[in-house]
C-alpha cells in the first residue's frame, strides 16, 4: 500500500516535515532576531528558500562543507544565537561527526542539527544519501537529545522546544507528507513519547516516518481480528522514555520497535538494553534495515521490502500474537 | 607592563610551562615553547578580557586551536589571573580540570578544543555573530602548522573571506614542523602567504619571538578593512632551551632531572640579559 494514498476518514493529511520546519522557523524569527539557519547549500532541500528571503540577515550559508557548518554553528550559538545548522542527514551526521562531538557537544553549545531527507528519503540514490546510522554513532554521544517527529504536530513542537534548549539537539525527518497521527494527543516533550494509538494486545514503538505504518498496521490488525495494539511514536531516541517502555512491558505482552535506521544501534537496541537489563521478558523483535547495502528503490518500496510497511508490520505481529 | 617587563614575563612563562610539562611529566613541550611568546603579548598586551568578568559580552575572544599545546595557554592564563597558578600543580592528574587540552571547565578557557582544525570554524561563527549584532569586539585563534592540512581549516578560511570577517584574526604558530618531521616532509605548507592572499585573506608575516613585531601585527585593526587577517609568526619549536630547539624530540618531550636544571640555568640567563 502506497503510504501517502489514505483515507481522508481513518487520518487528516499533513505537509511534508520539512515544510512545517520552515514554517516554523519563519514564525520564529518574526519575533526573535536571535534564531539563526545556517545552510550547506541545502536552504533548496531545506525548504528555507522564503526563510532566507524574509530575513536575510538571518540565515548564513557555508557552501557544501559540513564540517564548516557544524563549527560555524557552534560558534553562532556560543555567541547567543538560537543556531539551527540544516544538511542532508547523511552528511551532517557522518562527515561532521567529530565536529558534532566537539564543538556542539563537548563544548555544550546548544546548537540544533537538523538532519533533512533522512533515513531512505533519497531512496534511490543509493548508500551514500541514506542516513542509517545517525541514531546509532549520536547516541554514542554525551549530551545530546535525538529526535525524530512523526507528524507535522510533533515537528513543530519539536523546532520549538529546540530553539529554547539549553541542550544540542538532533532532529531528522523526510521529505514525504505526513498525516496527522492523534489529534487528540497534542501533548510533547522531549524524552516523552506520545501514544497515537491504544490498545492493551501488543505494542508498537515506531519513531519518525515509521509510526505511520505502524498506525496503519495497528488499525488493520484491529479491523480484521479485533487485535488492539498500543503504537507510540518514540520521537525522542535520546533521552529515552523508560518510563513509558515500563507500563508497556508490564502486561507481558509482545513489544515491537520501527525504524528508519539500521538494526545496530538505533531505536530497537535501545529499547532492548533497557528492558533486558530491568528483567522484562516481554516477545521483542525489532524492525529496521538489516546490516546490508541497502536494496534501491523509493523510500516506500524500500520501507515495503524490509517489512517496515502496513502490511509488513501486520504479518510481524500477528505472527508475534500467533493468529 | 613595560616593554621590559613583557620581555621578562616571556622568560617566567617558558619556565613555568616547563615546570608544570616536568611535574604533570606529560605536556606538549616544543610547541609551547614556540607559541608561548604569541600567548604572552595576546593576554598582556592584545585582547580585551577581564578574569573578574570573564563572561563579559563585549569580550575579545580567544580559541586555541593548537589545543594540545594546552600547557602555555594555562600558565599565560594563570599568571594574567584567570586562575591560582597552584592548580596547575594537579596538570594532567586524576579528576582535574587541568587536562592536557583547553576545556571550558577553566575559568576564561572560550571552547573545548584538541581535535585539530576546530578552532577557526568556530571562530568564524563568533565572528559572523559578532558583525550581526554590531559588536565590535574582535575574535582570535592560534593555529598550528601541523593543523593546517585539515581541510576544515580550508573550508573556514573560505567562509571568513566571504563574509568579509575583518574582526577575525588568525595566527599561525609558523614553527615549521610537526610530529613526524618537518611540514615540508609530512605536508608541505610552504606559500602560507600565497594561499592565504589568494583565499581573500590580509596576510603578515612577523618574527613570532619579536614581541613588538607581534604586537603591532595583532593590535592595529584589521591588517585590511574588509578582510581576516593572517598573521605568520615565524617561529622556532622549543625556543629557548638551546638542546630543545629544532629537536623533534621535544614535541612532546618530558625532561629528566638534569634537563630541566639545564633548562632553567639557560632561562636564568636569557632573563639576566633583559
Amino acid at each position: 500500500m502506497e503510504l501517502d494514498k489514505i483515507k481522508e476518514k481513518d487520518l487528516k493529511m499533513g505537509k511534508a516535515n520539512q515544510e512545517v520546519f520552515s514554517e516554523t522557523m519563519q514564525a520564529l524569527a518574526k519575533t526573535d532576531k536571535n534564531i539563526i539557519a545556517v545552510t550547506s547549500d541545502s536552504r533548496g532541500s531545506g525548504k528555507l528558500v522564503p526563510f532566507g528571503q524574509k530575513y536575510p540577515n538571518q540565515i548564513v550559508e557555508v557552501g557544501i562543507a559540513e564540517q564548516n557548518l557544524v563549527g560555524v554553528a557552534a560558534g553562532l550559538a556560543s555567541a547567543g544565537k538560537k543556531t539551527f545548522a540544516v544538511s542532508p542527514a547523511c552528511f551532517l551526521s557522518a562527515r561532521a561527526l567529530e565536529q558534532i562531538k566537539n564543538d556542539v557537544c563537548y563544548s555544550d553549545n546548544p546548537v540544533t542539527l537538523v538532519g533533512i531527507s533522512s533515513g531512505v528519503s533519497y531512496g534511490a540514490l543509493g548508500t551514500t544519501h541514506h542516513s542509517l546510522h545517525d541514531y546509532a554513532v549520536l547516541r554514542a554521544i554525551n549530551n545530546i537529545i535525538i529526535v525524530a517527529p512523526a507528524d507535522n504536530f510533533e515537528t513543530e513542537q519539536a523546532v520549538r522546544l529546540a530553539a529554547e534548549s539549553d541542550k544540542p539537539v538532533y532532529m531528522r525527518y523526510g521529505k514525504k507528507a505526513m498525516p496527522f497521527l492523534n489529534e487528540d494527543n497534542k501533548t510533547f516533550e522531549f524524552g516523552k513519547g506520545r501514544v497515537v494509538r491504544e490498545g492493551d494486545d501488543i505494542a508498537i514503538i515506531a519513531t519518525g516516518e515509521t509510526v505511520y505504518p505502524a498506525w496503519l498496521a495497528a488499525k488493520m490488525l484491529e479491523d480484521k481480528h479485533g487485535i488492539k495494539a498500543t503504537v507510540v511514536s518514540m520521537h525522542t531516541i535520546k533521552p529515552l522514555d523508560v518510563n513509558l517502555l515500563k507500563e508497556l512491558a508490564a502486561n507481558g505482552k509482545p513489544i515491537i520497535t520501527v525504524e528508519e535506521h539500521m538494526v545496530n544501534g538505533g531505536l530497537g537496541e535501545a529499547c532492548a538494553s533497557y528492558l533486558f537489563q530491568n528483567g522484562y521478558k516481554n516477545t521483542f523483535k525489532i524492525v529496521g534495515i538489516p546490516d546490508e547495502y541497502t536494496v534501491t528503490g523509493s523510500q516506500v518500496e524500500i520501507f515495503n521490502h524490509y517489512g517496515i510497511s502496513q502490511d509488513g508490520l501486520y504479518n510481524i505481529c500477528k505472527n508475534l500474537l500467533d493468529i | 607592563m613595560t616593554d621590559k617587563e613583557l620581555k621578562l614575563k616571556s622568560v617566567f612563562l617558558r619556565r613555568n610551562l616547563l615546570k608544570y610539562i616536568y611535574k604533570a611529566k606529560a605536556g606538549h613541550t616544543g610547541g609551547s615553547l614556540s607559541c608561548v611568546d604569541t600567548l604572552n603579548v595576546l593576554y598582556n598586551r592584545v585582547l580585551n578580557v577581564d578574569p573578574a568578568d570573564f563572561k563579559n559580552p563585549d569580550r575579545d575572544r580567544y580559541i586555541q586551536s593548537k589545543g594540545h599545546c594546552v600547557e602555555a595557554l594555562f600558565v599565560t592564563m594563570a599568571d594574567r589571573g584567570f586562575f591560582p597558578e597552584s592548580d596547575l600543580e594537579t596538570l594532567c592528574q586524576y579528576q582535574s580540570h587541568y587536562i592536557g587540552h583547553p576545556t571550558k571547565k577553566v575559568n576564561g578557557v572560550e571552547q573545548n578544543t584538541g581535535a585539530l582544525g576546530h578552532g577557526l570554524p568556530i571562530c568564524v561563527g563568533e565572528a559572523i555573530a559578532a558583525k550581526l549584532d554590531n559588536k565590535t569586539h574582535r575574535i582570535f585563534t592560534l593555529l598550528g602548522d601541523g593543523e593546517l592540512p585539515e581541510g576544515s581549516n580550508w573550508e573556514a578560511f573560505l567562509s571568513a573571506a566571504h563574509y568579509k570577517l575583518d574582526n577575525l584574526y588568525a595566527i599561525l604558530d609558523y614553527n615549521k614542523q610537526q610530529i613526524t618531521g618537518d611540514n615540508a616532509e609530512v605536508m608541505n605548507t610552504d606559500s602560507v602567504r600565497e594561499k592565504l592572499e589568494a583565499f581573500g585573506w590580509a596576510v603578515k608575516e612577523v618574527d613570532g619571538h619579536n614581541l613588538e613585531e607581534l604586537e603591532a601585527a595583532l593590535n592595529n585593526g584589521p591588517l585590511e578593512i574588509g578582510k581576516p587577517s593572517f598573521i605568520i609568526a615565524h617561529t622556532i619549536k622549543g625556543k629557548g632551551v638551546s638542546y630543545m630547539e629544532r629537536n623533534l624530540k621535544w614535541h612532546h618531550g618530558v625532561p629528566t632531572p638534569e634537563q630541566y636544571e639545564l633548562a632553567l640555568s639557560e632561562l636564568n640567563e636569557a632573563e639576566a640579559l633583559i
